[in-house]
């Protein structure tokens, strides 16, 4: 056996291993921790290191020593894990998995990283040692010995005297790097990673917040963070006791930053590597998937030639023409199989996204996946990946309350965040809900006024909060990292509406609000009934129909508004008329000789009136929008048998549509007569 | 049904090439690089609830491809369709989109000096879409500047960026 293929199984390994450490450690129940939870997490930790021992990884050894040393210590509960703690652990996974990724591409990996996270480590090691040194005291030493910033504080009007005191102040902050006194200004360059905010809290009590000004001047990077300075734990204990939030999100960005350039390098490495895999251009995919529909259209329209031969002299035509039927469909499955992906791959990677961002913002949450399994076109799940997250952040953001709101409101201190997928009909439904406080009607309407759009006190519920969906709109109180910017909504909205879907909002103030993302396959076969009415044909996807009937004109009753309604088994329907709703010329109008389907897509059910049904069958969806635009109730097109289009029906957009119509020609006419009249009929 | 356009080599490049064709007694042109090809007119699916110029939907080569009538649209000429009707290709940016004209007549090349502004003509057509008035002999033809035209918020053939 070749030296490579140890490396190579010691690689593949190493991944998986890191891979289960990862996701143990997000699953981690921190105050009551699992001890086989614990024990698998070490053993990950402790192959890991033997095989980099044996290979000679000197970095990796090293780094999983350490988270080793740390891990073995919480498994014989020596250690008492926080969430800090595991946050670092989170953060020495992502190194190693950089590490490794960079030992399998044959380079050395980023020294600075690994300098950085093994201070870290040491650091909770000694911590946890000497407990008698004050806790919060590691905890801010650590951020300085990173890549710190360096401030430029200016004091201006205070007395040459008072300079030597505010330096000494300043000093428990960071480092002083440099310092400039003249007459009545003093300049003092610091470097520190405590917030602005903060030291200028402190230093107001000696001076006026208009004499001073706080500047960031570097943003010292990988070359100065080299070296560790710890900070004297004496010195940075007696600090105005640095919030530990303040300093997460460097050391977060700095392990993230670390890890870049090793993801982009680890790519480049499962193209080199893997033989049993295919990496075909996405372009090559979809030109096969096109050139199949075409074979498939061509099939069937030489299926309807051949189908009009005399049965006994076109016997063998006939089998060899089913066969072909058989190996086309065949065909299409496989080709279309090759793009679709289950919406795992985008579900995954929300857990450490949750987790992360709820520790940062103080809240504690549940996330809950459903449906990873719904298999969603590449291209979509690629293009799905942005608008979620963003989603998810906001619910996390503004929607999931602090556990201490969530108290005082009665609810569990918990949030949760369900993440849930699934198919319906021709659609796949993406479903972003939380429990968290919803929607403010006031500031919404608040919001909108202040922002110009017309607005009034009367609009319902759901209006309001379509409104978040408008440019600029944000109705966060505090602008934060996460979200806030109003750069928001508005932008998710079009995304989706560019791969063709919608998105719409939902919200129960106090109980939480669900965002429904509902995708077209804008590629892909859809298995879809054919209706007729008057001369032309529509597509109704399949899935959408719950039945066919015929119905007795005893079934039939108006409404006011202009509206008829169709009695089924108990049930009231809305009754559809497509020829009105799509002016079809020549239809058939008498309800008895048509056909009323039962059709549903989203929300209530209802009767859709056609002249007949031709026949069921799959087809090709062709995008109207790629050379026109979109078309009020209808979702797509396709190519029929004889090579003409045909729409094919949104349902959804059908009914809203109908209302419509009815409201305009109620106006015009007067309703009484014209209900009268269409029941004769 | 369908010809192939013959591209003319020309050997001055500040010329314009472009097809003639005809609306009424009116002769028109469009910079022939716009144009894909011409056909017949057939096949056309109707789509509801749009203008009436936009005569719906046909399938070119596997491309759903809009159709629109210039004769409903500059109110010009008889809107019949038969194995005679025209049909110009057009392919705009990424898109394709097919006019309905009464007749193509010509392609021509147009030296700089044969294009004048145009007046207002105050209807049907706006100036806004017109690249000018083409001058040869003693034909005029009207430069209409097609893809400004076509992708117009009027026209509502393309989708229009809303706030």
């Amino acid at each position: 056996m070749d030296i490579s293929d140890l490396y190579q199984t010691f690689f593949d390994e190493a991944d998986e291993l890191l891979d289960d450490m990862e996701r143990l450690l997000i699953n981690l129940d921190i105050a009551a921790p699992d001890d086989e939870d614990l024990n698998a997490i070490f053993r990950a930790a402790h192959s890991i290191k033997g095989g980099a021992g044996t290979f000679g990884f000197a970095y990796l050894q090293d780094t999983t020593h350490l988270l080793e040393n740390l891990l073995d210590r919480a498994r014989h509960h020596e250690l008492t894990l926080d969430r800090d703690m595991v946050d670092v652990f989170l953060q020495t996974r992502d190194l190693l998995k950089a590490q490794v990724a960079c030992y399998r591409e044959q380079d050395t990996p980023d020294e600075a990283a690994y300098e950085r996270i093994c201070a870290t480590l040491r650091q909770l090691a000694a911590q946890d040692a000497a407990p008698q040194v004050q806790g919060s005291a590691a905890e801010p030493a650590q951020p300085l010995a990173e890549g710190t910033r360096v401030l430029e504080i200016t004091i201006c009007s205070v007395a040459a005297g008072e300079h030597d005191v505010l330096v000494e102040e300043l000093g428990l902050f960071g480092d002083i790097v440099a310092r400039e006194s003249s007459a009545d200004r003093l300049t003092v360059h610091l470097r520190s990673d405590e917030s602005e905010a903060n030291i200028e809290s402190v230093l107001c009590f000696v001076v006026d917040a208009d004499q001073l000004s706080i500047v960031a001047v570097t943003d010292q990077g990988a070359g100065t963070a080299l070296e560790p300075t710890p900070v004297p734990a004496g010195e940075a204990a007696s600090a105005s006791a640095p919030e530990p939030a303040a300093t997460r999100p460097a050391s977060a960005g700095d392990a993230a930053s670390g890890n870049e350039p090793a993801a982009a390098r680890s790519d480049k490495r499962t193209a080199a590597t893997e033989t049993s895999s295919l990496r075909v251009s996405t372009e090559k995919v979809d030109r096969i998937i096109n050139l199949v529909g075409e074979l498939v259209i061509t099939q069937s329209m030489l299926e309807q030639t051949t189908a009009g031969l005399d049965p006994e002299l076109a016997a063998r035509l006939a089998e060899g023409m089913s066969q072909l039927q058989r190996n086309a469909r065949d065909l299409q499955e496989a080709v279309m199989s090759v793009r679709m992906t289950p919406m795992d791959y985008v579900f995954s990677r929300f857990p450490r996204l949750v987790r992360d961002l709820s520790s940062k913002l103080g809240k504690q949450v549940e996330l809950e996946t459903l449906g990873a399994s719904t298999e969603l076109d590449k291209g979509l799940i690629e293009r799905i990946m942005d608008p979620l997250t963003h989603l998810v952040r906001n619910s996390l953001d503004h929607g999931i309350e602090t556990p201490e709101a969530r108290e005082a409101a009665g609810k569990p201190r918990t949030g949760t965040l369900t993440l849930a997928a699934r198919h319906q009909g021709g659609n796949i439904l993406i479903e972003i809900r939380d429990d968290g406080a919803g929607l403010n009607r006031e500031r919404l309407l608040a919001k909108a006024r202040q922002n110009g759009l017309p607005v009034s006190d009367a609009m319902s519920d759901d209006e309001v909060w379509q409104l978040i969906f408008a440019p600029g709109f944000s109705t966060a109180a505090a602008v934060t990292d996460v979200s806030g910017r109003g750069v928001g909504m508005d932008v998710v909205k079009r995304n989706i509406q560019q791969l063709g879907g919608h998105v719409d909002l939902a919200c129960e103030p106090g109980a939480g609000t669900t965002v429904r993302i509902v995708l077209p396959l804008t590629l892909a076969i859809m298995d879809s009934m054919s209706v007729r009415v008057g001369a032309e044909v529509f597509i109704m996807p399949l899935g959408a129909i719950m039945e066919s009937m015929q119905v007795k004109s005893e079934q039939v009753k108006p409404v006011a508004g202009g509206g008829r309604v169709i009695h089924v088994r108990g049930e009231y329907l809305a009754l559809v008329e497509l020829h009105r709703v799509f002016d079809v010329p020549n239809a058939e109008t008498d309800l008895a000789r048509g056909i009323v389907m039962v059709v549903q897509s989203e929300g209530r059910p209802f009767a859709l009136f056609v002249d007949e049904l031709i026949g069921q069958h799959q087809v090709v969806v062709k995008n109207l929008e790629t050379h026109y635009r979109k078309v009020p109730g209808v979702s797509a097109a396709t190519i029929l048998g004889d090579g003409s289009v045909a729409l094919i029906l949104d349902v959804l957009a059908l009914s809203r549509l109908s209302r419509q119509r009815q409201k305009t020609e109620t106006r015009v006419d007067t309703p009484s007569v014209n209900l009268e009249q269409e029941i004769v009929s | 049904m369908s010809q192939a356009v013959a591209y003319k080599t020309e050997d001055d490049s500040t010329n314009m090439e472009v097809l003639v064709f005809t609306l009424a007694t009116e002769e028109y042109a469009v910079d022939i690089l716009k144009v894909q090809e011409i056909r017949g007119y057939s096949g056309v699916t109707r789509i509801a609830n749009v203008p009436d110029f936009v005569k719906g939907v046909t399938n070119l080569r596997g491309e759903i491809v809009p159709i629109v009538d210039l004769r409903l649209k500059f109110d010009l000429g008889n809107a019949t369709y038969d194995e005679h009707t025209v049909v110009i290709v057009l392919n705009i940016g990424e898109r394709i989109m097919g006019v309905v004209v009464d007749g193509v007549s010509d392609v021509l090349s147009l030296t700089p000096d044969q294009i004048k502004a145009a007046p207002d003509f105050g209807s049907g057509l706006s100036t806004e879409y017109l690249q000018g008035l083409g001058s040869i002999d003693e034909r005029m033809l009207i430069l209409v500047d097609i893809e400004k035209m076509m992708t117009s918020r009027e026209m509502a053939l393309v989708e229009q960026a809303t706030a």
